[in-house]
Parts: structure tokens; C-alpha cells; sequence
């Protein structure tokens, strides 16, 4: 089974790459829209800007590319701002669209307050919590009762909380921590940075059966 | 909730940790990856690596490192030492660090964490502060606390969250090295001050020294080294007191 691994040139795909095949996947960097064609699972990592993300997807022709093979049903993992480009649009810098994957916006955490220890960028080691009433997502089971490593200042909204597949809780702002859809699934956090954790999430994705 | 962040800090010079770690079942101390693997597998929250030699030849060995490491631990890696410009980052960032610390560089030349963080984001930009006592207020320092500044720590802090770096990494020059705590009022001055998270370090000898820095001093994490090196704590041992004390790790 071979991952595309989107590599839209804007930062480091060493350590994702690395994480996954760590946990026994094959790694094809994907860099056109033709590379895409023979991957049988997608990871959309995200570094640097939401607009500039969305641009170079769009560009390169990859953000239409990767909706289709979504639409064919190839499971799909976003990891934090490849988590939020998954989303309609966002308001980072100004108003830029999304591969709207599934319905929702981006926004920004409410403003820092360090006197009360309340900071921004979220940086740090912190919860995923699952609703008690629905069952946990496949890929994210292996979180429970597991705290994973988030860097972010920006969170997605999806419209239908039926998308939230997890939420974390900062500064007591509740925002998603995961989120998901069919086959596709997005993480605010690095499953690439979060030891053990992280690498039990990579192995589920890779082993998620719809 | 968010825990507080425990980082072990290694010095390297050509690629090698110095000042010796010392854990019982180590074969080669001077193995970063070796010391690295031993506190992932601690339950280490962050690693720290400062090039203390910061030469041409140790930079080149130093990337080497960097790569070397991030394919055996997962989980964040900081990076600095003799960052002087916008491709070295670059390079670190390639190598595998997730964040670059600036120490020197940025105080002949402010605008350049402006620059960096702009670049490449404020999470991946820490700033290096050294910090000492003097009359009334703390005055930075540089080349390892020999060299005064004229500028106060405080405010340099401040401006520099302001110029977008996220980290500030708070050393005191006065207590480092001593072994009998963290400059508890320094730290909480500039915690409480910036909008960037604080890293205490410089003084460590105990447990307990680590929950003041996080209690009293209001940092975000602390940093330590020799107390971990000589294998007198592990890190899961540090995570069960500071739980003990009611402070939010992840164990």
C-alpha cells in the first residue's frame, strides 16, 4: 500500500514521512496531481499559512486531485493546517477558500492573556476527549486517555457537530481536535511529534478499513 | 489541560553530546541519538540540542545530527546555538528541528526574529534570553554571561514575543550552574509579561526546584540538564512528583 504524502513545498517532510514509515507504510512524496493517481491512502501534512497552503494546492492542481481521489473514497488524513485546509474557507489573514472536504470555517483563538497563564500559540501537550455517546472514530481509538502534542492558533469549525470527532479544551475555549467524514480525517495535532501516541494514530490510519 | 512541559537539554559540539550523559545502560554518551531514545522512552515531553561550539565544521556535523535524531524520536526537537541568519534556520528546519532558538543574532540584529518568525511561523521561532541580576533590574548577557548588554531582560523579552518569536528561554546567568533553583522572580516577571510561552532553565538541583519554576515562576516548562544526564532523576520520576504536587504533566 502506498501513502501519498502532499508535499506542496512549503516546509519539511521529513518527520511525517519518517513517522509513517516507521509504523510500516511506503511513502510517495506527491508533488503533481499525476503522482497522486497509483496512492492508496493520502496525508496532507500542513506547514506555514493557510492562504499559502491553499494557493499552492490550487496551483499545482493537487487541491482538485485530491478531492476526487477523496470522492472515489481513498482514505484521507489532514494533520493541523492540513486538517483546517479540509474546511470551507478560514478568516487567517484575510478570507481564503478551502477544499471544503467538509463543510466549516477556521478561526482564531480568542486573544492571549498570559497573567492567566492563557497563551497563543497553543503549544504544548494536551487532551483529545471523545463524547460518551457515540462510539470513537477507528483511527483515533488508540488516543484514549492519551495526551498529544498541539502547536496552532488557529482551530476548525465545522458546521454539523456530527463532524467533530474529538475535542480538546483551551484557556476554556473547547475547539476540535479531530474531525472526519466518510473517509476522510483531520487532526489538529502532530501524530508525527506525539511519541507513542502518534504513532499508534498513523498505524490505525493505515490500517482503517471502511 | 495543558501540561507543563518537561525538556531535557543536550550540549553537542561537532555533532556529539559533551559534558557526558551518564545513564547506567548507555554505551556511547556521547551518542545524541543514544541519549535521545533514552528520554523519549522517559517519557521526555521536548527535546532541547545547543551547539556549543557553533564553528563551520561543528554546523555541517550538527545537521547530520539533527536528521539523525528526528528518525529515531518523535517528538519536538529545538535546535540552537550560533543561529546568525535566515538559512541557517532554513537548514535546521530541513535537517528535522521543529524549532530554532536565537540567542546572539538576534540582539546585534532584533529585526531578524521579525524576519524568521514572519518566515517560517511564531511556534518554530524560540528566543534565547540571558539573563543576570544587576542593581534593580536583569540585564541580558551574552557569550555565555560574559558579555553585557546594557539592555534590560525584561523588556527585551517582551519585545521580542512582540516580534513574533513564541518561546522565550529564560537562563539565569546568576543561578546557573549553582544547583539551588531557578531565579524564581525573573521567571515569573516575564511570564507573567509576554504573550510567548517561557522556558525556565539555569540552576536546577531538584525536584522541587523544577515545581517552584512551574508553580511560583509560572513558566511553561522547564528545562534541565546535568540533573537528568547523571541519571540522579529520570523524567518519569520528575512527572510523578510534580503530579504529586498537583501540577499538570503528561505521564
Amino acid at each position: 500500500m502506498k501513502i501519498g504524502l502532499i508535499d506542496y513545498g512549503m516546509g519539511n517532510m521529513h518527520s511525517i514521512a519518517k513517522a509513517l514509515e516507521h509504523v510500516g507504510g511506503t511513502v510517495q512524496l506527491v508533488k503533481t496531481a499525476e503522482e497522486l493517481g497509483n496512492t492508496s491512502r493520502i496525508v496532507l501534512p500542513g506547514v506555514g499559512a493557510f492562504r499559502d497552503c491553499s494557493a499552492a494546492l490550487k496551483a499545482s492542481g493537487l487541491g482538485e486531485a485530491i478531492k476526487e481521489k477523496c470522492t472515489e473514497g481513498v482514505p484521507f488524513l489532514g494533520i493541523c493546517l492540513g486538517m483546517q485546509v479540509m474546511l470551507t474557507s478560514s478568516r487567517e489573514f484575510g478570507l481564503y477558500p478551502g477544499l471544503n472536504l467538509i463543510r466549516g470555517t477556521v478561526k482564531s483563538f480568542p486573544e492571549s492573556h498570559p497573567e492567566r497563564g492563557y497563551k497563543i500559540p497553543h503549544m504544548g501537550w494536551n487532551d483529545i476527549l471523545f463524547s460518551s455517546e457515540k462510539d470513537i472514530h477507528p483511527v483515533l481509538k488508540p488516543l484514549e486517555n492519551q495526551q498529544v502534542y498541539y502547536v496552532h492558533s488557529y482551530c476548525c469549525a465545522p458546521e454539523n457537530p456530527e463532524h467533530i470527532l474529538g475535542v480538546c479544551s483551551y484557556g476554556e475555549f473547547p475547539f476540535a481536535s479531530a474531525i472526519g467524514k466518510a473517509n476522510m480525517i483531520g487532526v489538529q495535532f502532530h501524530p508525527e511529534k506525539s511519541q507513542r501516541a502518534g504513532m499508534a494514530l498513523l498505524e490505525a490510519f493505515l490500517k482503517w478499513n471502511l | 489541560m495543558l501540561s507543563k512541559r518537561i525538556i531535557p537539554c543536550l550540549d553537542v559540539a561537532h555533532g556529539r553530546v559533551v559534558k557526558g550523559v551518564q545513564f547506567v545502560d548507555i554505551i556511547d554518551a556521547g551518542d545524541p541519538v543514544e541519549a535521545a531514545i533514552k528520554y523519549d522512552e522517559q517519557g521526555a515531553d521536548e527535546l532541547c540540542f545547543l551547539d556549543i561550539r557553533a564553528s563551520h565544521e561543528s554546523r555541517e556535523t550538527l545537521y547530520h545530527m539533527v536528521t539523525d535524531v528526528a528518525e529515531h524520536v518523535f517528538m519536538p526537537l529545538t535546535v540552537g546555538g550560533g543561529v546568525k541568519d535566515i538559512s541557517d534556520i532554513e537548514r535546521l528546519l530541513h535537517a528535522g528541528a521543529d524549532k530554532v532558538s536565537i540567542n546572539t543574532a538576534a540582539i546585534f540584529n532584533p529585526e531578524f526574529v521579525k524576519e524568521a518568525a514572519e518566515r517560517f511561523g511564531s511556534s518554530t521561532i524560540v528566543v534565547a534570553v540571558d539573563a543576570k541580576r544587576t542593581d534593580d533590574h536583569w540585564e541580558c548577557f551574552t557569550h555565555g554571561g560574559r558579555k553585557p548588554t546594557g539592555i534590560n531582560a525584561v523588556e527585551w523579552a517582551k519585545r521580542m514575543s512582540d516580534y513574533g518569536a513564541g518561546e522565550i528561554l529564560l537562563t539565569s546567568m546568576d543561578c546557573d550552574g549553582t544547583r539551588e533553583g531557578y531565579d524564581i522572580p525573573l521567571t515569573r516577571t516575564v511570564a507573567e509579561a509576554i504573550p510567548a510561552n517561557v522556558i525556565a532553565s539555569g540552576g536546577v538541583g531538584s525536584l522541587e526546584h523544577m515545581a517552584q519554576g512551574l508553580t511560583d515562576g509560572k513558566a511553561d516548562a522547564v528545562l534541565a540538564a546535568s540533573i537528568f544526564h547523571f541519571g540522579e532523576h529520570t523524567i518519569a520520576e520528575t512527572k510523578s512528583y510534580l503530579a504529586s504536587k498537583g501540577i499538570p504533566v503528561r505521564i
